[in-house]
């Protein structure tokens, strides 16, 4: 498992792999299986697969640990990428086919729009994760404040799964399946820094409360 | 286009129902037993290209009717794969491939409450109303996606003369059929069932207010309101309720299924109105099905000389 997650192939597999959504829409569209009204065909497939890479992104972290995978961080980086890729995608059907490039008709929309509102926020708040994606990115901020800056990506998340709540008439079973998924990830993360917290502390303390807890 | 004799037409003649929806079963057996002669007429409505399994079956039209728009028709096929029925799904591809077992036949349409000759109709009886009209309408969803239909159907005022609404009916209810056990996917929409609907007695009663039996000059196809369903095309979508299994002529305001979900969203009269927004997004454009760019939505759908009538005095923004 070890070695194969180190595999370049790997990689450049999962790479291909992430790829397919969008292939998939391009074979429809070639088929012209794309339903009666594409466009919103569309957006909904692209909005579907950011919220997806936006969650497998989180997923990385508490699968290492659980897994004992430490190799999976190999893939974060590209899974957040992909997820920034296929927002643009949706942002571009929006901007494009919805509002025809029409910026101050956007703007009236992102102020007046909840749903937009939030979704907009999320895809900006993208933007600087992915521009600060790169080793030299890292370097130049520091370990801390570009995890403190990745950080961002819980409200993304957050915002990406009330976007999609807000957006729909009645169906919400799927956007609550979304936000349990986030919500959990979340979770996880918060318990997981209280027990490290209560680590530090213990060793602090010395090694009698150690032992104790031990 | 076809034209036959309404007079010679009974919906047990006209839906050859066991051949289509066993459509799998038989291919099957067509492909092991060989083709058989006995089958061939069934055969060559299978076979004809432009028809792929259909449940449906040709409906004799008596007459064009000078409330239909010239405009492009949306092809057939879009309007039987992309519409909303939401007991059979909430993606707009679902009813095409949940509604296919749906049970239409036999069917009765119950019709009672404040009227002098409450009647229970069965398909046949539905049928020998009035006279059968193609109505071509323009139908607006809410979701800003609109359509091009040729419906079948005749006035709902001429079944309203058959039972006498009393003095007291000022408004009409209308039921969907329910049955979760067809209707699986309906537990996941989000909404009450069976769907509920209802128009002002006047409304119901103005010339342009159709009960469909058919479209594109066939019965209707189960996903899109079989057997029997309303059109009234100067409404959004939702307010066209599909297979309707009871009428009822009411003294109120009787509660309709988008208005208890979302009473802000959904109001009672949900007249297609471009300068009433909808809290999450503006009515003010659509995108017909087929076409890239959106469209400017019309007033009551572009049926204001019929219906504004209806509305005078009334402020439209809360009566929404």
């Amino acid at each position: 498992m070890h070695a194969l997650l180190n595999s370049k192939w790997t990689k450049a597999v999962v790479f291909v792999i992430c790829l397919l959504p969008l292939g998939s829409l391009a074979w429809r569209g070639f088929h012209n299986d794309l339903t009666a009204n594409p466009i919103e065909f569309i957006t909904h497939a692209t909005g579907d697969w950011t919220l997806r890479f936006l969650v497998f992104t989180l997923c990385i972290t508490p699968f290492r640990k659980i897994l004992r995978l430490p190799e999976l961080i190999r893939f974060r980086r590209m899974l957040g990428l992909f997820a920034f890729f296929y927002a643009c995608l949706h942002f571009t059907t929006y901007i494009w086919f919805d509002k025809f490039f029409d910026l101050a008709e956007m703007w009236k929309d992102i102020a007046k729009r909840k749903y937009i509102t939030v979704g907009f926020t999320a895809f900006v708040l993208l933007i600087p994760l992915a521009l600060t994606s790169t080793a030299g990115w890292i370097r130049r901020l520091g370990g801390k404040r570009w995890q403190m800056l990745h950080r961002l990506i819980y409200f993304s998340a957050t915002l990406g799964v009330i976007h999609y709540y807000w957006l729909v008439k009645s169906a919400v079973l799927k956007p609550l399946i979304y936000g349990a998924i986030v919500a959990l990830l979340l979770l996880w993360r918060f318990l997981e820094s209280i027990s490290k917290k209560n680590q530090v502390a213990a060793r602090a303390v010395g090694p009698r409360t150690a032992s104790l807890s031990g | 286009m076809l034209i036959r004799k309404p007079t010679d037409l009974n919906y047990s003649d006209v839906t050859p129902k066991s051949i289509y929806t066993n459509r799998r079963k038989f291919l099957r057996a067509m492909g092991i037993v060989g083709v058989s002669a006995a089958a061939g007429a069934a055969w060559w409505e299978l076979a004809s290209p432009t028809h792929e399994a259909r449940a449906t079956s040709k409906l004799g039209i008596a007459s064009k009717s000078p409330f239909s728009t010239t405009e492009k028709q949306t092809p057939y096929n879009d309007v039987t794969h992309y519409n909303n029925f939401y007991e059979f799904g909430t993606d707009k591809t679902d009813p095409a491939k949940n509604a296919q077992n749906f049970g239409v036949s036999p069917w009765t349409v119950s019709v009672e409450g404040e009227v002098k000759k409450p009647r229970k109709f069965s398909m046949d009886d539905i049928l020998k109303i009035a006279p059968l009209e193609e109505r071509i309408y323009r139908h607006r969803c809410v979701e800003r996606w609109s359509i091009v239909v040729p419906w079948i159907g005749f006035p709902f005022s001429e079944l309203a003369k058959l039972v006498e609404p009393t003095p007291k009916a000022q408004y009409v209810a209308f039921e969907t059929f329910f049955n979760p056990s067809q209707m699986p996917q309906a537990k996941y929409s989000g909404l009450d069932y069976p769907y509920v609907e209802g128009l002002r007695l006047d409304e119901a009663m103005n010339p342009l207010c159709l009960v469909g039996v058919g479209m594109y000059g066939e019965t209707l196809p189960n996903q899109d309101g079989a057997p029997v369903r309303m059109v009234v095309p100067w409404k959004y979508g939702y307010k066209s309720i599909k297979s309707i299994v009871k009428i009822r002529f009411v003294t109120k305001e009787p509660p309709t299924t988008w208005n208890r979900s979302a009473p802000d969203e959904y109001g009672f009269y949900s007249n297609v109105n471009p300068n009433v927004e909808h809290p999450r997004w503006s009515q003010a454009k659509e995108r017909r099905l087929g076409e890239i760019f959106m469209r400017n939505t019309l007033m009551f759908n572009g049926y204001g000389d019929q219906v504004a009538s209806l509305y005078n005095g009334m402020d439209l923004k809360k009566y929404h």
